[in-house]
């Protein structure tokens, strides 16, 4: 992996002493931020790479800030990476799981949104089923919130490691051709990804069954494939999205098998891409239902490095909601 | 009550069952139509009570098909007796009362029971609708004849959709063996699966499951079918698109007694209003693309859409205030129908008259009942109206127990300044002349 290395971890002024603020208070999805603000978080997150990878892994600008992860929707590797991000920085974490059930039974989300907010955190990280639930109780709480995922609508952060994973491998974003495959329609991550990349000037593909395609999707993406192989063709980035085992009963597409078949990754499909394409998936992973393991585990697969770039994205964020001077309301 | 003679005078009167439209007297008297005549009254009545209604419009009271409160069963979000105060505000003089009450009203007991709830303790007219199905479960048809006897004047699942059309096909016949009208929504909950709003672009930016067309417009379709088949007098309860328009036009030109009618919200919204997931314009059918809007603006105005109603649907903020896919569907619009509507008069998109006949004598006709119409010996139900009177929806003025308007903050050119029920009057705008 090619890798800038700033002396430290400090914004990156962009070689030229700018620093562009960061004038929100919530992170709510990649819809609310243009195109520099996207540069600098990605610069930023760069700048925090080093901080984990040194034998002391702190870089304690958070320090005294409570961080709450309020989790609505069971997640090992998100709520890891935002435990470990807040941590480096210094934070108080505490990790919530709710079960929605409980939840959508007895305490409303506000409720819950209102006695959190009683404790006085500095920030809580959310996931929830429903769309735009997150950006429901961050009307109802007085500190800053990120989505960690709300529904099928955005996951901001997981869009930020995605584009930083690929520009530390391919050196830009402008003009690269990104072919996103998989289940879009219930996708946050297909969506905070088109839009992330759309401002960036990357050309977007996305490839699925048409049952798994959302109406209107031809107006995020470039282009819109329901043949895998034609989708694949001359992409630099190839980004397998995962497929939830209940959707292939028969309703919307008749079996693993088949799904595999015709939109597995594999080395016969990868081999239509450009030969310098890269493989992501943002995980849990299926091996053999959307990804053949030799890919997944192979020399093309930049998969781990997601998981880090995740890390450094999520301290990036964090610092600057948290501690950006021109702090303002989102 | 129905004591003194009323005169209203210098109104411009539109009725639009007899055509009537001219600057007017209307006389009332023992609570009903005594005469109707362009011009000066002819004479003043000893004793009457004479009203001034220069620069007003009077026009026959409305009659909402379209109306759900929460007696019994959920008086907190509304009774009947809050119901009456905002449709009274609203200028809608009767309504048919959804049966989606708890206990939903599927037996003569219970229509008696809403009857006389009603009687007692509200100002305009209530009149009981009664369930097609046991527990609107869509699978038993309830006993037609005896809630017809008890009171009920139509029949419908209000909320739900029967799926079956056989238990649809044994309904219609029965229903018209009573001839009862059948008012029926339109969903095919298998197509509709998971959706909560209109299926397109927008739905797929905020990640909201889909609500295709065809989920309307296949079971609207069937329908209509089998109201041909049984002869029964069919209302599609509530078209939200422009295929939907087309359905009705060809059904209309093949003869048999099918109308439709379309909610305030399909005509005065789209789907963008949902913006970000803004609860309140979450509904059922839900808010279409605006070529959709347009298509059954035109479908009102050239008559495959017969009749307006509020949908009037009360809902707590607990169950509303909720990520958009988990809140409840529905919005109250009793207050705000007629001016809501009026923005199609004002925009010169569908004519006064029109507007005005799909809120008072059309859904009459469909129920079979005297109201509507300023027929002399007809009920005296009207209202005057200040067609141009600039108001801005407030959510706390509204006068229904919940506040979930699609409205608030709306800028409307139109307010009702009295309301008559059998010749009575039951509200007038505060600070009014009339």
């Amino acid at each position: 992996m090619a890798m800038a290395s700033p002396a430290d971890a400090a914004p990156a002024d962009h070689g030229l002493g700018i620093t562009i603020p960061f004038n929100h208070k919530h992170l709510l999805g990649i819809s609310q931020l243009n195109q520099y603000e996207i540069l600098e978080l990605l610069n930023r997150a760069e700048a925090m790479i080093p901080v984990s990878r040194q034998p002391r892994k702190i870089h304690p600008t958070l320090s005294g800030k409570t961080q709450i992860n309020l989790f609505f929707e069971p997640s090992t590797r998100t709520q890891a990476s935002f435990e470990i991000a807040g941590k480096r920085l210094g934070a108080q974490v505490m990790n919530m799981s709710v079960r929605t059930s409980s939840v959508t039974k007895g305490e409303t989300l506000i409720d819950t949104a209102a006695t959190l907010n009683a404790m006085r955190p500095d920030v809580i990280i959310v996931r929830h089923s429903a769309a735009g639930a997150v950006e429901l109780l961050s009307q109802k709480v007085g500190c800053s919130v990120i989505n960690a995922g709300d529904g099928a609508h955005e996951h901001p952060t997981q869009a930020l490691l995605d584009a930083l994973t690929i520009r530390q491998h391919k050196g830009r974003l402008a003009g690269l051709t990104v072919a996103i495959c998989g289940d879009i329609a219930n996708s946050r991550v297909a969506r905070s990804n088109l839009l992330l990349l759309g401002a960036m000037q990357v050309r977007t593909r996305v490839i699925a069954p048409r049952p798994l395609l959302p109406r209107g999707i031809g107006d995020l993406a470039t282009e819109v494939f329901t043949n895998m192989r034609e989708g694949l063709r001359g992409a630099d980035v190839v980004m397998m999205l995962r497929l939830q085992h209940e959707r292939a009963n028969g309703r919307l597409i008749p079996s693993v098998r088949e799904y595999y078949r015709f939109f597995g990754l594999d080395a016969e499909k990868l081999a239509l891409a450009s030969p310098d394409a890269i493989v992501m998936h943002p995980g849990p992973m299926n091996r053999g239902v959307e990804i053949d393991p030799a890919i997944a585990d192979g020399s093309r697969s930049v998969i781990t490095d997601q998981v880090e770039m995740g890390v450094a994205v999520r301290m990036a964020v964090l610092d600057s909601l948290l501690t950006d001077p021109s702090q303002a309301s989102a | 009550m129905n004591g003194r003679p009323l005169l209203v005078e210098n109104a411009r009167i539109v009725d639009p069952a007899s055509g009537f439209d001219a600057v007017g007297a209307l006389r009332v008297e023992g609570g009903r139509v005594a005469a109707l005549a362009a011009g000066a009254a002819p004479g003043v009545p000893e004793g009457a009570i004479r009203v001034d209604a220069k620069g007003l419009l009077l026009s026959p009271g409305l009659v909402d098909l379209r109306v759900f409160t929460g007696e019994p069963g959920r008086e907190y979000r509304e009774t009947l007796q809050s119901a009456a105060e905002a449709a009274a505000a609203g200028g809608v003089t009767s309504f048919l009362a959804m049966p989606d009450t708890q206990p939903v009203i599927d037996d003569g007991a219970l229509v008696d029971y809403l009857a006389r709830r009603a009687q007692a303790t509200c100002k305009v007219r209530v009149l009981p609708a009664a369930a097609i199905t046991r527990g609107l479960k869509g699978e038993e048809i309830t006993e037609f004849g005896l809630l017809r006897e008890a009171g009920a004047v139509a029949l419908t699942d209000g909320r739900q959709s029967i799926q079956s059309s056989a238990v649809l096909r044994s309904a219609f016949g029965y229903a018209a063996n009573f001839d009862l009208p059948v008012l029926h929504h339109v969903r095919d909950a298998d197509l509709a699966g998971e959706g909560v709003m209109n299926e397109g672009l927008f739905a797929t930016v905020l990640g909201l499951k889909g609500l295709p067309v065809a989920a309307e417009t296949i079971p609207l379709a069937r329908d209509l079918d089998l109201a041909a088949l049984t002869g029964v007098r069919y209302h599609a309860a509530q078209v939200s698109t422009g295929r939907s328009v087309e359905l009705m036009a060809a059904a209309k030109a093949r003869g048999g007694s099918v109308t439709a009618g379309v909610s305030i919200n399909s005509l005065s919204l789209n789907e963008n209003d949902v913006g970000a997931y803004r609860s309140y314009f979450k509904l059922n059918p839900p808010l279409r693309s605006e070529a959709d809007r347009l298509a059954v603006v035109e479908g009102l105005r050239t008559g495959a859409i017969d009749t307006i109603h509020s949908d009037h649907d009360p809902q707590d903020t607990e169950v509303k205030r909720q990520p958009f896919a988990e809140a409840s569907d529905g919005a109250v619009g009793l207050e705000t129908l007629l001016a809501a509507a009026l923005r199609l008069h004002h925009s010169g998109d569908v004519p006064l008259v029109t507007l005005l006949r799909a809120m008072t004598s059309r859904p009459a006709d469909i129920l079979g009942i005297d109201a509507g119409r300023l027929a002399v010996g007809a009920p005296a139900d009207f209202i005057l109206v200040d067609l141009d009177y600039p108001w801005v929806v407030a959510e706390a003025a509204l006068r229904s127990r919940s506040r979930n308007t699609a409205f608030e903050g709306a800028r409307l050119a139109g307010k009702v300044v009295a309301t008559y029920v059998g010749g009575n009057r039951v509200f007038a705008l505060e600070g009014a002349a009339a």
